[in-house]
């Protein structure tokens, strides 16, 4: 019976190898490409300052920069670590409450028809308009900031994660009943599974929010931080330290961005297969 | 609750008994009549077919069976008792048009769901999930996921998912209606040959002639509008069945005359 489906696969080296070859040549070039691009921009960038002899307080080569994450990298690292503290701590304070409203809204209809006009609402007040009104609440520490890079990780969790758990498959729903499957079976057997695709896109954007929130916190009032150190260079028209800050800060994102990304081909194995 | 479901009067050897089983929806166009008073009897271990125009009510009366949905009046028994002892025992298979399978879960791991929800109560009828996996031929692929399996291999799957509970009866809702002439032939063969290897009862909606008259021990023609029990016609022909007997006069008869009877339906 069926067995024929096995017997489908032959052996042809030869056409396997190039197969793998062609896959080996397009991996590479994923990963070339980019560089060839950020460094043809650099060579762009190094040309325009020394032949238009653009003064390095208005903008400064790419060696004056390089050599400013090279001489002052202690001092990079120094502030780095307090924006990454309140990035990290603000992402899953931020996730875990939208991932837990997100439960209650899916189960408690009422909830959700109160709440999620008030959410929307405070979605649409620019975060430059709720850091000062954070940091009048909670005061001049890395609260505030933790605060703002939670609440800009919020909504967009909030919004995936309600769908995905509700954007359930009617079919699935009536097997699990026909099988007599309790509320708590069908909640993790089904509705978190089918919500995890949808939470890893909220997330990935969450990872290089989270720092923009931090950062935004610390333009409020902060002597630390990459915020804080964005600020200082640009009133002492120090611009190799400007661009350096912000290259490590843009690092910082990135890096964490990759995380979540790798957490997530881990996790969604299936997902990340059949997507592409 | 109203009276609808009662004690099997019919005996032991009755899988199903409706008793002017009736479905009302009510929608924003209005109120509509999805079942009006149907009567049934499904013997134990026997193989019915279900056959009607679209909008006749045959998925919903397999609903009614499956304890998906409440009759508003009307009684049925399934398995000598309420739908929903049956479906609270476990004792009732359900396939699917979509084979409903859980993507991120192997082949393996959508045939045990059965085995793992339920609120951890016992199945003395459990069978293995391996066992039935090579029985709809799906030996050697219990490590794929859904999405690399073909659709036929799917609903094997969604078979191998719905008999490993060891039901005693197994409802399949337009199960093969999705996948191609060829795919489909196979599987109906395939689905007689599980049908006599396990002795379960089945159910089986369908909108296509040839597979009620191959399928059913008894094809019963519903009508439409409202979903009302027709005619319920015996299929003489030998089991077991294999596909060249459709090319026999008495199946061309029988397939005839149920089309002509689908006709006025």
């Amino acid at each position: 019976m069926a067995n024929q489906m096995a017997s489908a696969f032959v052996d042809d080296a030869a056409a396997e190898a190039r197969f793998l070859a062609r896959r080996r040549y397009l991996a590479w070039r994923r990963r070339v490409l980019p560089v060839v691009a950020v460094l043809v921009f650099l060579l762009l960038w190094w040309q325009a300052v020394e032949r238009f002899d653009i003064k390095p307080f208005i903008a400064p080569s790419p060696q004056a920069v390089a050599a400013v994450l090279y001489e002052r990298f202690g001092i990079l690292m120094d502030n780095l670590l307090p924006t990454a503290i309140e990035a990290v701590l603000g992402f899953l304070l931020g996730n875990f409450a939208a991932i837990s409203l997100a439960t209650v809204f899916v189960y408690r209809k009422t909830m959700e028809e109160a709440l999620f006009p008030v959410a929307v609402m405070v979605n649409t007040i620019p975060v430059v308009a709720k850091a000062p009104i954070l940091v009048l609440l909670l005061g001049n520490g890395m609260e505030p900031k933790i605060a703002i890079a939670a609440i800009i990780c919020f909504f967009p969790t909030l919004v995936n994660m309600t769908r995905g758990l509700r954007d359930v498959r009617n079919e699935q729903l009536e097997l699990m009943r026909v099988l007599s499957a309790t509320p708590r079976e069908v909640f993790f057997k089904i509705r978190v599974p089918n919500a995890l695709p949808y939470l890893f896109s909220a997330l990935k954007i969450a990872a290089s929010t989270s720092v923009i929130g931090a950062i935004i916190g610390e333009w409020i009032g902060s002597t630390r931080g990459i915020g804080a150190l964005i600020l200082q260079s640009t009133f002492n028209f120090d611009s190799p330290l400007l661009y350096a800050t912000i290259v490590v800060g843009s690092t910082f994102s990135a890096l964490f961005f990759g995380v979540i990304s790798l957490a997530e081909r881990r996790m969604l194995r299936w997902h990340v297969a059949h997507s592409g | 609750m109203p009276d609808i479901s009662g004690p099997d009067v019919l005996g032991p050897d009755t899988a199903v008994s409706c008793e002017r089983v009736t479905v009302r929806f009510t929608t924003e166009r209005g109120t509509i009549t999805a079942l009006d008073k149907v009567d049934l009897s499904i013997p134990r271990g026997s193989f019915l077919t279900l056959l009607g125009p679209s909008g006749c009510g045959k998925s919903t009366l397999l609903r009614v069976m499956a304890d998906l949905i409440e009759p508003s009046a009307g009684r049925i028994s399934v398995l000598g008792g309420p739908p929903a002892t049956a479906r609270l025992n476990r004792e009732i298979g359900f396939v699917f048009q979509d084979p409903a399978l859980l993507p991120w879960r192997t082949v393996l791991e959508n045939a045990t769901l059965p085995l793992e929800v339920g609120g951890g109560k016992a199945l003395p009828g459990a069978r293995s999930p391996q066992e039935l996996l090579a029985l709809v031929g799906l030996g050697g692929w219990e490590g794929a996921y859904p999405h690399e399996l073909s659709g036929g291999m799917r609903q094997r799957v969604a078979i191998a998912r719905a008999l490993v509970s060891g039901p005693r009866l197994l409802l399949m809702d337009e199960p093969f209606g999705a996948l191609d002439e060829i795919t489909r032939d196979r599987l109906n063969e395939e689905l007689l040959q599980v049908w006599e290897s396990t002795g379960t009862t089945i159910v089986f909606v369908t909108h296509s002639i040839y597979e009620a008259a191959f399928l059913g021990q008894e094809v019963l023609l519903l009508a439409a509008r409202p979903g009302r029990v027709r005619e319920l016609v015996p299929v003489d022909l030998p089991m077991p069945r294999r596909l060249a007997q459709r090319e026999t006069p008495e199946f061309t008869a029988l397939a005839g005359h149920l089309r002509r009877v689908l006709e006025t339906c």
